[in-house]
């Protein structure tokens, strides 16, 4: 009983990290119906920048400070991206965008391993290796601000898009573009904000990671897995990309755990083939028919 | 500029517009058949890998370039048809057989795949494929006894009418085996594409809706352009295998996947003649990485071998550039080029200007 519950915290806390970078692919998603193959390279250049700046070693700024310095230095990151490459996209079919992302998350990838190198590195928290004990069940610290930040997270984002102007301009902007355009929405401002705010998100995603376990230039291929939340949950929904990572997340920790060999690392791909076959859209999609 | 006069309906889809087309193919044909006698065991090794990838990005090309399906999981159509032409082979059956066998299985489990995938579209499609590939990819390790699991598989060799068709024992005769599949494999597809399912391909790709207006069954032509797709690759994996040798599931790694969408990519989307030029770039680009990187070397004691994914990264950085300033690939630019000579005074760069055009969602389909 003990293990079970075990197992469904850590992977709830997993979870939410898929959850965060599925968030940023649902970002882009929502603004511009582009997806964005280099989000899971992205948060690992946030955890990298969040290292540089925070960790002892290197500039050693308080854990405070570190945090939204790393997010404004990635804001600046995704919003720079947008406006030098994807703004050029403009009018191209769709995978065009995939193309050029997963080709982006190659060259990140790159430079990171140039800047920071392949061996793993620790980011120094003030939470790790912290535990509290109830019941005979242990929740790391780390597992425990994962799950708050995430679902803080997720509100917001959920009543940016509900509430406020950008929120809704990003949205009418994903539906139809010229129409946005007419009705005098700012498309490509809106379109490079929302890429700097899932950097933001990203550089979250990224620091939650790195708070469980070391980062090296590769973690950025997680980026693949939190894609399968996204598609699960419906790419265009926020509270769905949350689902999705953690149905992945849960179900991989069992999976880890009771199932045979290599069936861990196939679940998070064959819940998403099942949702897909069942539901083209995902759990939260919003596809409906066009007639002629 | 040589215009052509279409005076009937058969010369509107023949094969090659000018009956010098057809000389310059003849042509091109023969000095490639010769190509053994001209060069060298080491060029023409290579030049049986950039057909091999021709192949492959044929395949590929059916399903993005021709239908608009964009796959990223066309290196387990690679695996399967490696894998099952092995194992086919072990089981004792002759390899034009097995071989065939190979690319059918490979296309029926594309069309299997397809099933549940043409209700999809656009992005959903590519992560889908892109799951079918991580799946194949643990599925060829459980599986063990055929394929070898982790340890890997030997390809065995050729033989036909008692003649050996060995990549190591007789390359000549393996690389004319690969040139006539692909040549075979050219022409089927060139001829496929003038024929009323080529075009319902296009017309797929171009508006779902207008080609479902027009009478199109649109499911089953892209289930059919799915499996046409997985089994000319699976064929292209099939002779991979005999090429590599020996091989096992690491060969066909994600990036197999992402090399294949960049040769048809590069070479230009939806056109034949995209394929090759792709495949041309993708294997003479490592070999100029090389050869850069010896010559920075010796002369300017610059050292780049200790730089790990320089290559993937300089990769990455020609297909930026070229998903930013030309869309269209190697192919849509010798377009341009011949269209400037022809026309040399009167040229003008709007030709070729893309037309504007502005999302719309894709939640109403």
């Amino acid at each position: 009983m003990t293990e079970i519950l075990q197992l469904l915290i850590g992977g709830v806390a997993s979870g939410c990290v898929y959850g965060l970078v599925a968030l940023g692919f649902v970002l882009i998603y929502k603004a511009s119906e582009g997806v964005n193959f280099a989000q899971g390279d992205m948060m690992m250049l946030g955890a990298f920048v969040a290292l540089t700046l925070g960790n002892s070693g290197q500039l050693g700024l308080p854990f405070v400070v570190a945090v939204p310095m790393a997010m404004i230095i990635m804001f600046m990151l995704g919003w720079g991206v947008e406006r030098i490459v994807v703004r050029r996209l403009f009018g191209q079919p769709q995978f065009a965008l995939v193309i050029l992302t997963i080709a982006l998350g190659f060259v990140f990838r790159f430079v990171a391993g140039l800047i920071w190198g392949y061996t793993p590195l620790v980011l120094e928290t003030p939470f790790a290796g912290k535990n509290l004990s109830a019941g005979g069940v242990v929740v790391g610290l780390a597992d425990l601000t994962a799950i708050v930040v995430t679902i803080i997270l997720t509100l917001l984002l959920w009543a940016f898009f509900a509430f406020t102007r950008y929120g809704l301009a990003a949205q009418a902007a994903s539906q139809n573009q010229m129409a946005a355009y007419i009705v005098g929405v700012p498309v490509m401002r809106v379109n490079s904000m929302i890429w700097g705010l899932s950097g933001a998100v990203a550089t979250v995603a990224g620091i939650l990671y790195a708070t469980r376990g070391a980062i090296d230039p590769n973690i950025g291929l997680l980026g693949i897995k939190a894609f399968a939340a996204a598609v699960i949950g419906g790419l265009g929904s926020l509270p769905g990309a949350l689902l999705g990572g953690l149905i992945i997340g849960v179900v991989e920790a069992y999976a880890g755990r009771y199932a045979p060999g290599e069936f861990a690392q196939m679940s998070p791909y064959m819940i998403m083939l099942i949702v897909l076959v069942a539901r083209p859209g995902g759990l939260f999609g919003q596809i409906q028919m066009k007639k002629v | 500029m040589r215009v052509v006069f279409k005076t009937s309906y058969d010369s509107d889809i023949d094969l090659h517009e000018h009956g010098r087309d057809r000389v310059l193919m003849g042509l091109l044909l023969l000095a490639m058949a010769a190509l053994p006698f001209l060069v060298g065991d080491y060029y023409l090794s290579e030049v049986t890998n950039t057909l091999i990838w021709a192949l492959a990005g044929m395949g590929l090309m059916i399903a993005v370039g021709h239908t608009g399906q964009v796959s990223l999981g066309h290196a387990a159509f690679l695996a399967i048809g490696a894998y099952s032409d092995a194992a086919l082979m072990n089981a004792g059956l002759p390899f034009a057989i097995s071989f065939l066998l190979a690319g059918l299985l490979t296309g029926l489990f594309g069309a299997l795949i397809a099933v549940p995938a043409v209700r999809m579209s656009g992005i959903y499609l590519a992560i889908a494929t892109l799951a079918m590939f991580v799946i194949v990819e643990e599925l060829v390790i459980l599986f063990e006894p055929l394929t070898g699991g982790i340890g890997g598989i030997l390809a065995p060799s050729i033989e036909i009418l008692g003649i050996s068709f060995d990549r190591y024992a007789a390359l000549s005769n393996f690389y004319w085996l690969v040139l006539g599949v692909v040549a075979l494999v050219t022409w089927g597809y060139a001829n496929l594409m003038r024929s009323p399912t080529g075009r319902s391909f296009l017309a797929v790709r171009d508006s779902e809706v207008s080609a479902r207006a027009l009478g199109i069954n649109v499911t089953q032509t892209k289930s059919l352009a799915f499996g046409l797709s997985a089994g000319v690759t699976g064929l292209a994996g099939a002779l991979l295998g005999h090429y590599i040798g020996f091989f096992n599931y690491e060969l066909f790694s994600i990036f197999i996947s992402i090399n294949l969408l960049l040769v048809v990519t590069i070479g230009g989307l939806g056109s034949i003649q995209g394929a090759f030029l792709g495949a041309i770039l993708i294997s003479a680009v490592p070999q100029l990485i090389a050869i850069l990187r010896d010559g920075l070397n010796e002369n300017l004691g610059i050292n780049l071998a200790g730089i790990p994914g320089l290559d993937t990264m300089l990769f990455s950085l020609i297909l930026i550039g070229f998903i930013i300033y030309e869309p269209t690939g190697i192919y849509g630019r010798s377009l341009k080029i011949k269209y400037w000579f022809e026309v040399f005074p009167l040229a003008r760069r709007d030709v070729f200007r893309r037309q504007k055009s502005y999302l719309k969602t894709e939640r109403m389909k």
